[in-house]
């Protein structure tokens, strides 16, 4: 593995076993459905997707929160799927969690929650838990401290509980934080702020990030690289400007089609919808798991392999047999909705 | 903006009573809708966009402190007849709701036909179950559902599906006004542009109006002709849409603009620091004035709805 990449997942799937009536099996879920990436070193990685698409079961199969039928994490190095490589794994790692509220334990106070982690991972001296809890806190913007120590996740507001949980989330100076919608459920005005503070973090300490998010407009301004999931499957992935101006991957360009930016002119004209609903996890669909849905489906092609990763441009991988250069038919990229 | 609007409220005001004192959700809100055009209105969580659509609806908690203003409908005051009457002739026949997360709100046993057409039987518009059904099948062809759903149960469909079940059981009635009270927040983005599409036919082909409550601009944006923002309990810009888009003008709707993440045109964020003032006892002026950017002496009375062309905003600049 080189030296830049701190975090390397191979051939990774999680599926859950469904039964019915606690014994009759029915099938597997396929949440994460082989999954390979590297991530470097102080990189900021977005996981784009719709409800559904696995990136959730992604980032909880790497934090170690689910088990992953199949495949590999390796972390700095080391495989963190034993016991005691995952308590050393969690401490070099911070999660953000989408609902601050339900992320934070009521009856705790900021000091408390920001002290438990750096008591756990063994930090004795209380002198220097206290000094690293107010650096912290200054950090995320949470100030003046002394007022805030003593105060109950309630008696926050959702900005200021969230940047707690970010805060929690670097108290014990991870390589990684990874943040599962840190701001879908914070009001436009602070979520730039949440989003500008994580980034902030990520470039001080060259840490990296993993931003799973539906939200493909505020990917551009937080991150430099971007994959696209379907079914349990990243489809595409790029430096995030060359997805924004030249998606390739049908769906991907259906995606970024459907998302409104404010503009009057809005109200005049329809959207293009691919019809169809995202593909069950149960049954996924033969071949490419966007097929049923796709404006440019090549019949005897897409609906009998998964496809492949192809590389159309250096560092843009898309799976998706339009690019498949062996194949004629494969010259022109499809039209652009 | 014509005066002769359809739809109109004035200085309608609503407020709740806590142990702490009347927290004023809704307070002095004016607004005006002609027929067949579509108002937004845009706020952040807490600014009382939900109790405006409460408040016009009448469908009050018990702990109203208090409750005034006029809601005009063709001319009528319909805040001054009785409950049984605003019930019996106004609610739901002609001023129908989508209330937030309706979709969730659905009885899991029972059909979803039978849902949608419920309006029609409750309210009296037809008193027999074949005719209500045919209206059933009408409106779900009109919102995008195929008719053989109609048999189906609230889990058989996606959420993008049992929203347009519950936005037909709004249009089911044929209103005159419908309040969508944040339609397309739960839904993904292929979702809400469908849903968006299946409301933007809807408004083309009928002359029904639609107040559309959100927190979300860029989404707003695809169904407004007029759009409003509230903030702390009152209304304070009302412009047209493709002014507002372009340029809105209150200090408060220009921050809120600029912490919208944009796809395709570059521009700086910002965000408003700061929390919006409780509404127990807000501040005397101006409500925006401690986050405000451009606060001056004046800011310290409160400002009125001033005109700047044909535009309303709330604020001492525009004076």
């Amino acid at each position: 593995m080189p030296d830049d990449v701190l975090l390397s997942v191979r051939d990774l799937h999680t599926w859950f076993e469904l039964r019915r009536w606690g014994f009759v099996r029915v099938g597997f879920v396929r949440a994460v459905d082989g999954i390979t990436f590297d991530l470097r070193r102080g990189e900021a990685l977005a996981v784009v997707g719709e409800s559904g698409c696995g990136k959730s079961t992604l980032a909880k199969t790497i934090l170690g929160l689910h088990l992953p039928t199949r495949g590999e994490i390796v972390f700095d190095g080391r495989t963190v799927q034993s016991q005691e490589n995952l308590r050393w794994f969690h401490s070099r790692v911070g999660y953000v969690q989408q609902d601050p509220y339900g992320a934070l334990a009521p009856f705790m106070n900021v000091q408390r929650i920001l002290e438990e982690p750096l008591v756990i991972n063994g930090m004795a001296d209380r002198d220097a838990r206290v000094r690293r809890i107010r650096g912290v806190l200054e950090e995320v913007k949470l100030t003046p401290v002394d007022d805030f120590l003593p105060r109950y996740p309630h008696m926050l507001s959702g900005g200021q509980q969230q940047r707690l949980v970010v805060a929690r989330a670097a108290i014990l100076e991870p390589q990684l934080i990874i943040a599962d919608e840190p701001v879908s459920m914070l009001d436009a005005s602070v979520r730039v702020e949440i989003l500008q503070l994580l980034r902030g973090l990520q470039e001080r300490y060259g840490l990296s990030l993993i931003y799973i998010t539906h939200d493909l407009s505020t990917v551009r301004h937080f991150c430099e690289r971007v994959f696209v999931m379907y079914g349990g499957m990243i489809i595409e992935q790029a430096p995030v400007a060359n997805l924004l101006q030249n998606p390739r991957h049908p769906y991907t360009q259906a995606l970024l089609a459907a998302i409104p930016d404010p503009d009057p002119e809005n109200a005049t004209r329809f959207r293009e919808v691919p019809p169809g609903e995202p593909p069950s996890l149960l049954h996924p669909p033969s071949g490419c798991r966007f097929h049923p849905r796709c404006p440019a489906f090549m019949p005897g092609t897409c609906d009998v392999n998964i496809p492949t990763n192809f590389e159309p441009s250096a560092g843009h991988r898309v799976a998706c047999w339009l690019y498949d250069e062996s194949r004629q038919v494969a010259a022109k990229a499809p039209p652009r909705p | 903006m014509t005066a002769n609007g359809l739809f109109s409220i004035d200085d309608l005001r609503l407020y709740f009573r806590t142990r702490k004192g009347p927290v004023q959700a809704v307070d002095g809100v004016s607004l005006t809708l002609p027929r067949g055009r579509t108002v937004v209105i845009v706020g952040e969580s807490g600014c009382g966009k939900s109790s405006l659509a409460r408040a016009i609806l009448r469908l009050l908690p018990r702990n109203v402190a208090r409750y005034s203003g006029s809601v005009r409908l063709n001319g009528l005051d319909v805040m001054t007849l009785p409950e049984e009457q605003f019930r019996q002739q106004v609610r739901w026949i002609r001023l129908a709701w989508v209330p937030q997360g309706a979709m969730n709100s659905l009885n899991p046993v029972i059909r979803i036909g039978d849902q949608v057409a419920e309006p029609l039987l409750a309210h009296r518009r037809t008193e027999s179950l074949a005719a209500a059904r045919r209206s059933a099948e009408e409106v779900f062809h009109r919102v995008g559902v195929p008719v053989d759903f109609l048999d189906r149960y609230p889990f058989e469909l996606s959420g993008g599906m049992r929203q347009r079940a519950a936005l037909a059981m709004a249009l089911i009635t044929v209103p005159d006004v419908v309040i969508l009270d944040e339609p397309t927040s739960a839904l993904d983005v292929l979702t809400q542009a469908n849903i968006m599409n299946v409301l933007k036919a809807i408004k083309r082909e009928t002359q029904t109006s639609f107040i559309l409550i959100t927190h979300d601009i860029a989404t707003s944006s695809e169904l407004a002709d007029d759009a409003a923002v509230m903030y702390a309990g009152q209304m304070v810009e009302m412009s047209h849409a493709d002014q507002f888009y372009r340029e809105p003008l209150h200090p408060y709707s220009r921050a809120l603009m600029a912490s919208v993440p944009t796809l395709r045109e570059e521009k700086r964020l910002g965000f408003i620091s700061g929390q919006p003032p409780s509404l127990i006892d807000p501040p005397k002026g101006c409500r925006f004035a401690d986050r405000c950017p451009a606060r001056f002496h004046k800011c310290s009375e409160e400002p009125p709805l001033f005109k700047a062309q044909d535009r309303l905003v709330k604020c001492w600049l525009y004076a």
